[in-house]
């Protein structure tokens, strides 16, 4: 049945995407995050998508997490002598978040949340019109 | 006379097995809107009521043969995108959103049918 299937596809959309709201917010948090050595430092993790096809011929295809990949990009170095954690030329740290990015990827992220319970509301509300046929 | 039951229920009933596989392919775009290298497909309504109404035109002859469903007659196409994106993938959400939306009316349209005709048939059978 067409639209029972349409439940589990937009509910592996809905788990997919809290997925990536839980990195971001993940992300988000440790933006401010320090460390003492450049190796030790918060590294941003983005969630990595990818189509699994349950059935070829029908066209219907879920959404599967293949796995958190984190960003290789070099964590933010500042000077601050004076902290606790400055290693022996002073350097303290950062994670290497982008928090302007992280908030464009939150938007996108709750929109395409919004639409898939858009769709499962549908979807319900065609399957019990179509239980109370000739009621 | 022959009330004909089946002419009445019939067309309503394929429409909205149709109905009910787009919407099947259009939450799979709708749900792949940010997967990477994901290419939105779309049913040609037409091709599979055909189909549908007079079966598939391919047959399994072979044991290891696919069961030729609905893309078997060419029916799922992949969509021609406006704006395709870098990472590969061609789904515009607002469109698919769209025929979602065009669909759900539609499949609801042949529902409404089929229930006023299952009613006038109970009314003739009840005779009140």
């Amino acid at each position: 049945m067409g639209l029972l299937n349409v439940l589990d596809v937009s509910g592996s959309a809905l788990a997919a995407q809290s997925v990536r709201l839980n990195t971001i917010s993940s992300n988000l948090a440790n933006a401010e995050s320090v460390s003492a050595t450049p190796q030790t430092a918060y590294r941003a993790k983005q969630p990595v998508f990818s189509a699994l096809v349950r059935d070829a011929m029908s066209g219907l295809a879920s959404v599967r997490v293949d796995g958190v990949a984190e960003s290789a990009a070099p964590p933010r170095q500042e000077y601050a002598p004076e902290h606790p954690l400055a290693d022996g030329d002073g350097y303290i740290y950062y994670g290497n978040v982008n928090t302007v990015e992280e908030m464009a990827n939150m938007i996108s992220a709750s929109r395409a949340y919004q639409n898939n319970v858009e769709v499962m509301n549908t979807s319900k509300q065609l399957l019990l019109q179509t239980l109370n046929l000739g009621r | 006379m022959a009330i004909g039951l089946d002419n009445v229920l019939d067309p309503h009933a394929r429409a909205m097995l149709v109905h009910n596989r787009r919407a099947g392919v259009l939450a799979a775009n709708l749900a792949n809107a940010d997967t990477p290298g994901f290419k939105a497909r779309d049913i040609d309504f037409r091709a599979v009521l055909g189909a549908v109404e007079h079966g598939s035109t391919l047959r399994a002859t072979r044991a290891n043969h696919f069961a030729a469903g609905i893309a078997g007659d060419g029916a799922i196409q992949y969509r021609v995108p406006r704006q395709p994106s870098l990472d590969g993938n061609t789904v515009e959400t607002q469109s698919e959103q769209v025929a979602f939306t065009e669909n759900a009316i539609r499949y609801q349209t042949s529902l409404r049918f089929m229930d006023g005709a299952v009613k006038s048939i109970l009314l003739a059978l009840r005779g009140e």
